[in-house]
């Protein structure tokens, strides 16, 4: 995993030591609001509906057991015992007081965390595919690109006051975990027809107000011009892009109002003035940077404990065959660790969960942890026969829930049981869905199946690129919830179809519960997804089941 | 033709702390709804709004807010963002609702 530099280490001191005199000095009165806003914004600190709240960064939603202990201590030190995980694998903390924050800081940066580039115009906290350096299906890993990244944008004078914020994700694997299509650049790793790395640049995707795919800016480009060509895109959109209108800002408008051949045209420009600047300091901070993801030392032991449990354990069985995911190295698997227990809210994990993973991690994965941007914990590697130990330990503390990308593995965004700019409530439609199709017995059968839900149109809970997206809306003083089918976050994304009108907050549970059952009508057999149903009979047929008023009524 | 004014409260969020407060007919604030000025008169409101805004190292996000008078008189929401402020999350017994 990526140590601190001595430069880090000195950096983060630093800008933590600026907090705490900026913090006091707003408490004493000598700041205004006004001027210590886009301080402590610049810190993670945000004021929300019933409390402040901390985001701290985990880059590339990488972690490991220390750190995840230390997250463990500060939810119950200075929150209320539990952390959220978002769908940028950021934690937040719910409840933290102001005069705290400064020494949650420093507790952080004893593991090497911070609370950095969370918030304002700056290139925020790339991430990556969650199952990077495991998965069986990836080429490279993308997380040191993920970090000469970061280490590049970090405090880049050029960047600090972005016309807004700027979002990177990058993917090493085909099958694409990481929405790359959904932030204003998406990198995918590819290899030329002659075996030489690279990656397809893709630009302007984005969700909120006006969701976007990406385009392909850079069908393939080479390992070694990565910065500078990244640094073109963000100079072109820095000159461009619009500071006159906040919603207009973003540089998936830059590129829908020019078009993708202008701004390529202009990229390739500022490029090829930027390209010699770079003299290859940056490949090898590249190369070094390998060496600190370097894979662990996999062990090669007979699988039989797996099998057995395997065929031996119903629960254990239906556990492997939902929440494990194919590892490139012979014997291991991925786990991936539900936050989604039916009826809690999705993300969440108290400070003893925290600690339970963090074990885990050291005595069975390596000590490696991960944050996917589906609000779950991962273990990226673990080995099969180790597999029955780690599910008891996970029961034991409640994580076992063998839901993964099935309808109650919800992504549901905090809205306004804490987001200041909610205009409704996420979480308890999140809890009653999962809940209700619990109760039903009827996840399994129904199968993969992606629910996200947003409180706002910020869509921070990404319901556009969700096979059924809900979003909340305040109708005339009243909670509403719109739907929208057949989103998709992978290589194939998609934007989803508004269904038609809303739903109450009493409604929208039982307009789901028709919605599947319209779909375990129309779908070809179990084999046949509900997005790929979508996709053969499109959005008519499921409106019938949404809403079977308007039917009665034309008939 | 204005609007005919509608009853508001003053509040806003705890410098300290983040909590939800409001101001109190005393000009010092209150963590509970009922206990907060009810303001029926425009004039007064904008009054109460600046007052409110000297105090930038007590309050924080100043507003006045919509209620109507309840069957005590004392302030009651009228907008669901009001009511979730006034009680907290939904989720779990936290906030003030927690502390009554
Ligand atoms: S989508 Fe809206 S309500 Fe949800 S977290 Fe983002 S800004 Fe808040």
């Amino acid at each position: 995993m990526y140590r601190y530099t001595d430069f880090d280490a000195a950096f983060l001191a630093e800008r933590n030591q600026q907090f705490r005199a900026q913090v006091e000095r707003r408490i004493a009165g000598h700041l205004t609001e006004e001027e210590f806003k886009p301080l402590r914004l610049m810190n993670g600190v945000y004021l929300q509906l019933h409390a402040y709240m901390l985001r701290v960064a985990i880059p590339y939603g990488t972690l490991s057991g220390r750190q995840m202990d230390r997250l463990a201590d500060i939810a119950e030190r200075w929150d209320k015992g539990y952390g959220h995980f978002t769908t940028r694998q950021n934690i937040q903390f719910n409840w933290p007081k102001l005069r705290d924050i400064p020494d949650m800081l420093d507790a952080l940066a004893e593991v090497e965390m911070h609370a950095i580039q969370t918030s304002g115009n700056t290139i925020r906290n790339v991430t990556a595919d969650h199952f990077a350096g495991a998965a069986a299906d990836e080429i490279a890993d993308p997380r040191p690109v993920a970090e000469l990244i970061r280490q590049w944008s970090t405090d880049h004078p050029e960047f600090q006051f972005l016309p807004r914020k700027f979002k990177i994700a990058v993917t090493g694997s085909p099958n694409d975990r990481a929405v790359t299509r959904a932030h204003d650049i998406g990198l995918r790793m590819v290899r030329d027809a002659a075996g030489a790395p690279g990656f397809e640049v893709i630009v302007g995707g984005g969700l909120g107000r006006t969701p976007m795919i990406g385009k392909v800016v850079r069908g393939f480009l080479p390992e070694a011009d990565l910065l500078p060509y990244l640094e073109a895109v963000v100079s072109v959109w820095n000159l461009l892009g619009r500071r006159d209108n906040k919603f207009k800002s973003r540089i998936k408008i830059t590129v829908h109002e020019h078009g993708i051949d202008d701004i390529r045209a202009r990229v390739e420009e500022r490029f090829a003035q930027l390209r010699p600047a770079f003299s290859g300091v940056d490949q090898e901070m590249l190369a070094g940077l390998r060496a600190h993801f370097a894979p662990p030392a996999f062990r090669e032991a007979p699988t039989v404990a797996y099998d057995a449990a395997y065929k031996g354990d119903p629960l254990f069985r239906s556990w492997a065959d939902t929440n494990l995911a194919a590892h490139r190295a012979p014997g291991y698997a991925i786990v991936s660790i539900s936050l989604k227990k039916q009826g809690a809210t999705p993300g969440d994990a108290s400070a003893d969960q925290m600690r339970v993973m963090a074990e885990l991690a050291r005595e069975y994965g390596h000590d490696e942890l991960r944050i996917s941007h589906e609000q779950n914990v991962i273990l990226p590697h673990v080995h099969k026969s180790d597999l029955p130990a780690v599910h008891a330990a996970l029961r034991e503390a409640g994580l076992h829930t063998a839901n993964l990308g099935l309808i109650s593995d919800i992504i549901a965004c905090p809205g306004m049981d804490y987001c200041a700019l909610a205009t409704a409530r996420s979480i308890p439609i999140a809890q009653q869905i999962a809940t209700r199709f619990d109760e039903l017995k009827l996840e399994h059968d129904i199968g993969h199946l992606q629910i996200k839900i947003s409180g706002c149109i910020n869509a921070c809970g990404h319901h556009h690129v969700g096979h059924i997206g809900i979003l909340g809306l305040d109708r005339a003083g009243v909670e509403n919830y719109q739907i929208t089918l057949g989103g998709d976050a992978t290589e194939t994304a998609a934007l989803g179809e508004r269904a038609g009108p809303g739903f109450s907050a009493e409604e929208i549970v039982p307009a789901i519960e028709r919605l599947i059952d319209g779909y375990l009508a129309l779908r070809e057999g179990p084999q046949e997804t509900f997005l790929q149903t979508y996709r053969r009979i499109g959005l008519s047929p499921f409106k019938r089941y949404l809403y079977p008023e308007a039917r009665a009524n034309a008939a | 033709m204005p609007r005919a004014f509608t009853p508001k409260v003053v509040t806003a969020n705890a410098l300290l702390e983040g909590y939800v407060i409001y101001l109190t007919d005393a000009g010092d604030w209150t963590r509970d709804l009922s206990r907060a000025l009810l303001i029926t008169d425009e004039a007064e409101a904008q009054l109460r709004l600046l007052d409110a805004e000297r105090q930038p190292d007590v309050a924080v996000g100043v507003y006045l807010a919509d209620v109507t008078p309840g069957r005590d008189g004392r302030p009651e929401p009228t907008h669901f963002r009001e009511e979730f402020r006034r009680t907290g999350p939904s989720n779990y017994f936290h906030g003030k609702q927690a502390t009554r």
